[in-house]
């Protein structure tokens, strides 16, 4: 297929379909609402299922129900919509049922706006919903990537049997760009024997709850599905990360912004690099091994808390400092950040 | 006449407490599955309350979902499988309560889904708490002095609320109480598959059930106060779809 | 002929069965089950097996063949 240009939401919702998803469920909210409206005429046309559901909490559970079938599901919201997702993720990953939720972020807590932000870090990465759980969590960073990462997440979902959640924002769900789909794959209902079709007399019923209730090693069950997770699932980038003494960490939107910094930087003489988190849980702890001259990590992030910074420091230990730049009201620029980055190297050599 | 009922249903022993009416219910669903040849086909979510025992007791596929939220969760199951029927079998604080908005647009879409909605007049699990179906002077755990209406409103009927809704496949309420009643909740239980397997849309038949462990009551006492006082408030008949 | 058969280990001693019975064919026992409950049997002369206690047994524990 030819690249053509698409919006974000529109190339996500999109891929969801060429994945063989054929169960969409949503509410609008904004900078999310394109994929509602784009699936509300395209799954018509592939033959698949739309609902405008009452809310956020029947939209994901329309997609427990149509998981629990079979069906390549998925919700998508953003900001105190997502919020509402958490009940029914919570009980996905109980379940043991694949399904894909994305968070288009916006900024703020409570209502906050609906301009970009990326401040769900914590609630997507932490679990977000009750008890002891965690989810894959992936973050596009341009309009191919929301594709090929939709696409990328049933498959994921599938594998561990797990929901995965897909962290984009405004920017990235807003903005159109050149875009390539691949070609649809179909997906078949009936493919997983645990789907519940109906109990044939003298079989035993199949159950979608709580495995715990009936699994019995349930903790080493759920240690070992949490640590593949971790060992396989790592994806990232890294730019020019070997010899840098000062190392950017961001994803998303601002992860753009930051490869141009890296460019600008090394034209100055400065040794910057980046590590891009694709994988934001499981954070890609890898990327650090690269990082062998590393004096300091800056995480660029739209977030006045530096949520990612907790993350970095798990990741390196006590090697060396870890600081926060960003603003929650706009995208980090090229310069203030490399500024930022070039003060915090200075005070930490200051410090040696 | 022969009888006996369903082994769907008879293969374990049930976890429910001596009296209650989840044991009826569930035997109504299972014979009016076996009757029409959909026992191999019943699709079934619970509510995480006592009806969610029934994934133990009963064999047919069935999902746990969160509370209140069953019926979100068999409409996703009714889009996927389309040809299978699909029960969503609740409490009245499931149904008319915490998930008074997903019964409610439900029944305004005409969802394609057999909603079961055990009315036992409280909260069983938690320990027999106040509910919206709760009598005026009602004591429960939760109104110690019993229920005041001017605080906690009259009794929910579902008939004021949906009787409505002109498109809904099937309104009805039916008890429990005694056999000729139990006669009838089955016919309505019946009525209620065929519009279902027909595709006609949303059907819910509540059921009156006795509680007795929460009602503070002996199984027979709790019979007869279903008869004699919740049914002033809770008249059984079809409300939609009957004729 | 026909006969009410009555399985005393689901019994949970309810009584909606006697209160069902027109013939006044059942009775509690007095004796207990597994379960600790008091049980229900039948008296064959007066039963016509006319269902009613099957339909409003919660245990399934009657069964007419």
């Amino acid at each position: 297929m030819a690249k053509v240009l698409m919006k974000g939401n529109d190339a996500l919702a999109e891929a969801a379909l060429a994945a063989g998803c054929r169960f969409y469920s949503g509410y609008p909210i904004t900078p999310q609402t394109e994929i509602l409206e784009y699936l509300s005429w395209r799954m018509d046309e592939v033959g698949g299922e739309f609902i405008q559901a009452e809310s956020e909490l029947a939209g994901i559970n329309m997609v427990h129900g149509a998981a629990a079938a079979g069906a390549r599901a998925f919700t998508t919201s953003s900001g105190p919509g997502f919020s509402l997702k958490q009940e029914g993720i919570s009980y996905l990953a109980a379940a043991d049922l694949p399904a894909v939720v994305v968070d288009v972020m916006r900024i703020g807590t409570g209502l906050g706006d609906i301009s970009l932000g990326q401040g769900d870090y914590w609630q997507l990465t932490r679990g977000g919903g009750h008890g002891d759980y965690r989810t894959l969590v992936l973050a596009p960073a341009s309009v191919q990537e929301s594709v090929d990462l939709m696409i990328a997440s049933f498959d994921l979902a599938e594998k561990y049997l797990h929901p995965v959640l897909i962290a984009s924002d405004a920017a990235i769900g807003q903005m159109i760009e050149a875009v390539e789909i691949p070609e649809a794959v179909e997906h078949d209902i009936d493919q997983f024997e645990w789907s519940i079709k109906g109990c044939k007399a003298g079989t035993e019923p199949r159950k979608v709850q709580n495995i715990y209730y009936h699994h019995p090693d349930y903790e080493g069950f759920l240690t070992n599905k949490y640590a593949e997770m971790e060992a396989n699932e790592q994806r990232y980038e890294a730019f020019e990360v070997e010899d840098a003494e000062i190392v950017l960490v961001a994803y998303g939107i601002s992860s753009r912004i930051c490869r141009e910094v890296v460019d600008v930087g090394r034209a100055q003489g400065v040794k910057i690099g980046l590590i891009r988190p694709i994988t934001l849980w499981p954070f890609p702890i890898k990327a650090f091994e690269l990082a062998k001259s590393a004096k300091a990590f800056l995480t660029i992030e739209m977030s006045i808390l530096g949520q990612m910074v907790d993350d970095v420091r798990l990741a390196i230990g006590d090697a060396c400092p870890v600081d926060h730049y960003g603003s929650i009201f706009e995208i980090p620029e090229t310069d203030g950040v490399l500024q930022a980055a070039i003060a915090f190297l200075n005070k930490v050599k200051g410090e040696v | 006449m022969k009888i006996k009922a369903p082994d769907t249903v008879t293969f374990t022993k049930s976890g429910f407490c001596p009296g209650c009416g989840h044991g009826l219910a569930v035997r109504l669903i299972a014979e009016v599955m076996e009757e029409m040849g959909l026992s191999d086909k019943l699709l079934t979510v619970v509510d995480v309350a006592c009806g969610s025992l029934n994934i133990e007791s009963w064999k047919f596929d069935t999902v746990l979902a969160a509370h209140g939220r069953p019926l979100p969760v068999a409409v996703g199951i009714q889009k996927v499988r389309k040809d299978n029927p699909v029960v969503a079998y609740i409490g009245d604080g499931a149904a008319y309560s915490i998930g008074m908005a997903e019964t409610m647009h439900c029944a305004l879409r005409n969802d394609n889904i057999l909603t079961i909605v055990i009315n036992n007049s409280l909260y069983g699990m938690t320990g027999g708490q106040c509910a919206p179906t709760s009598l005026p002077g009602q004591v429960t755990t939760s109104t110690p002095h019993g229920k005041d209406p001017k605080k906690a409103g009259m009794p929910f009927k579902v008939e004021d609320a949906f009787g409505g809704f002109e498109s809904i496949a099937y309104l009805a309420r039916g008890s429990m109480t005694d056999a000729a009643n139990m006669n009838k909740s089955k016919k309505m239980l019946r009525k209620a598959f065929d519009k279902h397997m027909a595709g006609q849309g949303f059907c819910l038949v509540e059921l009156l059930s006795p509680c007795p462990t929460n009602l503070g009551l002996p199984p027979l006492a709790n019979i007869d106060w279903i008869a004699d006082e919740m049914m002033k408030y809770f008249p059984l008949g079809e409300f939609r779809g009957g004729a | 002929m026909e006969k009410l058969y009555i399985e005393p280990d689901r019994c949970k001693g309810c009584g909606y069965c006697v209160r069902a019975c027109n013939k006044e064919a059942l009775y509690f026992t007095g004796n207990v089950n597994q379960k600790g409950y008091d049980t229900v049997a039948v008296d064959d002369e007066k039963c016509n097996c006319c269902t009613a206690c099957y339909r409003m047994c919660p245990d399934y524990v009657f069964e007419i063949r």
